[in-house]
């Protein structure tokens, strides 16, 4: 099976260079946001996000500092300015050349100094420091324009985080829907995983008339579209009180959930060795002593994979949180109905819409790669079997 | 009182209601109700021990029964009725679905699912086969695999907002910032294209996004497949000279065809249900209307309960072959 080892160095480079392109094709799209998020608004609409890694080269238009106010005289109807032409402009980065005119771009080199005819000269040093001399006359009224050319390094910020997330008088922040998301995430996580693994458990190891037929049903409500059970439910709601709000969006969810965990748990469940179940049994321990003190802590890795599908299911979720819970108020907004606003809103505004989805992005990313091994095995036991 | 507190003790009277239920009822049973002591202590333990399964199911009695099977007979009521002022209703056999036959609107999203239920549940599969035999004996092939299935972890939305700044458009004489139009001129282009605005095409656009999202959970199922495929098979066809396309195609899919059947229709339940991306990206404009989308605009936006029962029945419809189909399959696993 092995055939690597025989292969030729040309189809094994092959091999890595596909992989690498199919990898980048993947990671790419997510690392523009990222990357994205870290800019300042004027940054990503001068470049592309991609060039933000590689120190970019720019021509920057500065005006000396006003001779009318800063001139020094120096004698002899000889006058002066001195500064640094960097100042008030916060820039890092190395200057390539310079020129005083859009006709002669580029014409200096830094420490050069430009005659600008009639005893008029113009000195610019790397580090901005300049010294412009002359007579009365051409030191006077508008400042001398520089076109300089400069390398500036790649430069991000977290002021777009600090915006987004921890800004009061931002009113679109995403501070308040990322603890809304909180709050719906939890219980609709917990309670389903409760629920399902007692009714998992009874499918799995208690003997009763009817249990097929209930097991078909589960597998036959696992295909089918939340989308029917928007208005009936939303009518039941109302009907019972409940009306739009957390407990009916934790009701909808552990619902909506409910098919996959019981399938996902009782294949588990009926996996473990039926020895220790039926010891027990003989040893005195009671139905329920036995599901909470064997069964749940062996079932461990099915919970989990579950407790995963449904954490980033509630929390990635939209149609389920537009229906059930966001009333006209919006103070139970969560993070998904808040970017489709900032997108109607804010559509242009690259460096908060990016940032707003990182920020929801982020901690199902972090719970993804943390329990990856968790995710994968739960995949492979709800479709394969 | 602070939003982060009360959302604190609403979770632990949430979850601590449903622990107490099934402690306390268990509790109930064996200590209350048919106490195991007495002349009859064996009766009731044969008794409870009767009740005890339908103990445990009956939250998840209730709620699957609610929540899933209640709604699919509502809808399906919903949609012979029109929802008359005063909370009236009124029979109308099935005026909702010829009306809403007669709707481009619906036809564009009729045809646009189709479109999406070809292509996105073939492409992810392909993809995923391909992430999966390229990256198999690689040293790197894990990390290269975590990196393809990321995107499972993000949210149609935040990959709506990822995928429209890959779109974005800006004027001609300014830089480019999407890279799909950056890439365009690059190579030729005369002018950027506001890609989702170009219709038909823009459909593909949009499934680019769910084809992303999708590809790394068939290469996972399609690797563990793989993976188990009997060595001696394939051994004995390097023996017999086949090449490794042979291998492949002759060999391997063959023996992973019935999880690539799986793969196929459980991302096509996805796909027939996709909503977020569509709503997010171009919510149904420049032609690229789908089902579940078109049953929002119903629902909620004109507010005819009627027509977006319809439609929603019409997915459900959709969904029917592969529920029968896995019912079917379960119920032969378990004989």
């Amino acid at each position: 099976m092995d055939a690597m080892a025989g292969r030729k160095p040309a189809v094994v480079w092959a091999l890595n260079i596909s992989v690498v392109l199919l990898v980048a094709l993947w990671l790419f799209p997510t690392l523009g946001l990222f990357i994205s998020s870290f800019r300042t608004g004027d940054q990503i609409t001068a470049s592309g996000w991609w060039s933000a890694l590689f120190p970019a080269e720019q021509t920057l238009q500065i005006r000396a500092a006003d001779p009318d106010d800063n001139r020094v005289d120096l004698g002899n109807g000889r006058f002066m300015v001195e500064g640094n032409i960097f100042d008030g402009q916060g820039f890092e980065g190395e200057m390539n050349s310079w020129g005083t005119s859009s006709r002669n771009l580029g014409a200096f080199a830094p420490g050069d100094t430009n005659d600008l005819g009639d005893g008029e000269t113009f000195t610019l040093n790397a580090d901005g420091t300049y010294v412009w001399e002359g007579n009365d006359d051409q030191i006077s009224g508008r400042a001398q324009r520089l076109f300089i050319e400069v390398t500036s390094p790649p430069d991000f910020t977290l002021q777009n985080y600090n915006f987004v997330l921890f800004d009061e008088n931002n009113s679109e922040g995403m501070a308040k829907a990322f603890f809304n998301t909180l709050t719906v995430v939890i219980p609709a996580t917990i309670i389903p995983i409760l629920i399902a693994a007692f009714a998992a458990y009874a499918l799995a190891w208690m003997d009763f008339p009817g249990r097929a037929i209930l097991i078909a049903i589960v597998v036959g409500l696992l295909v089918v579209p939340l989308q029917l059970a928007l208005i009936p439910l939303l009518s039941l709601h109302n009907a019972i009180g409940i009306g739009k709000g957390y407990l009916g969006v934790w009701l909808a969810h552990t619902g909506f959930g409910l098919p996959l965990a019981i399938y996902l748990l009782r294949n588990y469940m009926v996996g473990l060795p039926r020895d220790i179940i039926e010891n027990a049994k003989v040893d005195g321990a009671t139905d329920f002593q036995i599901f909470t003190k064997i069964i749940l802590p062996l079932s461990f890795p099915a919970l989990a994979s579950f407790a995963i599908f449904q954490f980033l299911w509630t929390w990635n979720d939209l149609l389920v949180a537009l229906v059930f819970l966001i009333d006209a108020s919006g103070q139970t907004t969560v993070m998904t109905k808040q970017i489709v606003e900032l997108l109607g809103t804010r559509g242009g505004d690259w460096e908060i819409l990016a940032t707003s989805a990182f920020v929801s992005i982020a901690v199902p990313l972090a719970v993804f790669f943390a329990m990856q091994k968790y995710l994968v095995r739960g995949l492979l036991a709800g479709s394969v079997k | 009182m602070n939003p982060a507190l009360q959302g604190l003790i609403t979770i632990i009277i949430g979850v601590g209601g449903c622990v107490g239920y099934f402690y306390g009822a268990n509790l109930f049973l064996d200590k209350v109700l048919f106490k195991p002591e007495g002349p009859n202590a064996g009766r009731n333990i044969n008794r409870a021990n009767q009740i005890r399964p339908w103990l445990f199911l009956l939250p998840a009695i209730i709620a699957l029964g609610l929540y899933l099977a209640y709604p699919v007979f509502a809808t399906l009521r919903l949609s012979f009725l029109e929802r008359l002022p005063g909370n009236q209703y009124a029979f109308v056999g099935f005026d909702n679905y010829t009306k809403m036959f007669a709707e481009p609107k619906f036809m564009e999203a009729l045809r646009n699912n189709v479109l999406w239920l070809v292509v996105v549940p073939a492409a992810a599969t392909g993809f995923g086969l391909l992430a999966a035999q390229l990256t198999d004996r690689l040293s790197w092939g894990n990390i290269a695999k975590s990196i393809i299935f990321m995107p499972m972890a993000i949210s149609f939305v935040g990959a709506a907002v990822i995928f429209k700044l890959i779109y974005e458009a800006r004027p001609e004489d300014v830089a480019q910032i999407g890279i799909l139009n950056h890439l365009y001129l690059l190579f030729g282009g005369d002018a950027p294209v506001q890609w989702l605005q170009v219709p038909f095409w823009n459909n593909f656009f949009l499934m680019a996004v769910l084809i992303w999202i999708q590809t790394g959970f068939a290469m996972v199922i399609l690797s563990a497949a793989l993976r188990g495929i009997p060595e001696e098979t394939v051994e004995a066809a390097i023996i017999d000279g086949a090449n490794p396309f042979q291998i492949f195609f002759k060999i391997k899919i063959p023996q992973i065809m019935s999880t690539i059947v799986v793969v196929w229709t459980t991302i096509t339940i996805a796909t027939l249900k996709v909503f977020d991306i569509v709503f997010a990206m171009t919510n149904g404009q420049w032609e690229t209307q789908v089902m579940a989308n078109y049953m929002y605009d119903k629902l909620f936006r004109a507010n005819d309960w009627g027509m977006g029962s319809a439609s929603a029945m019409i997915i459900m419809l959709m969904v029917t072959p592969i529920l029968v189909w896995n019912v079917y399959n379960a119920r032969k696993e378990m004989q």
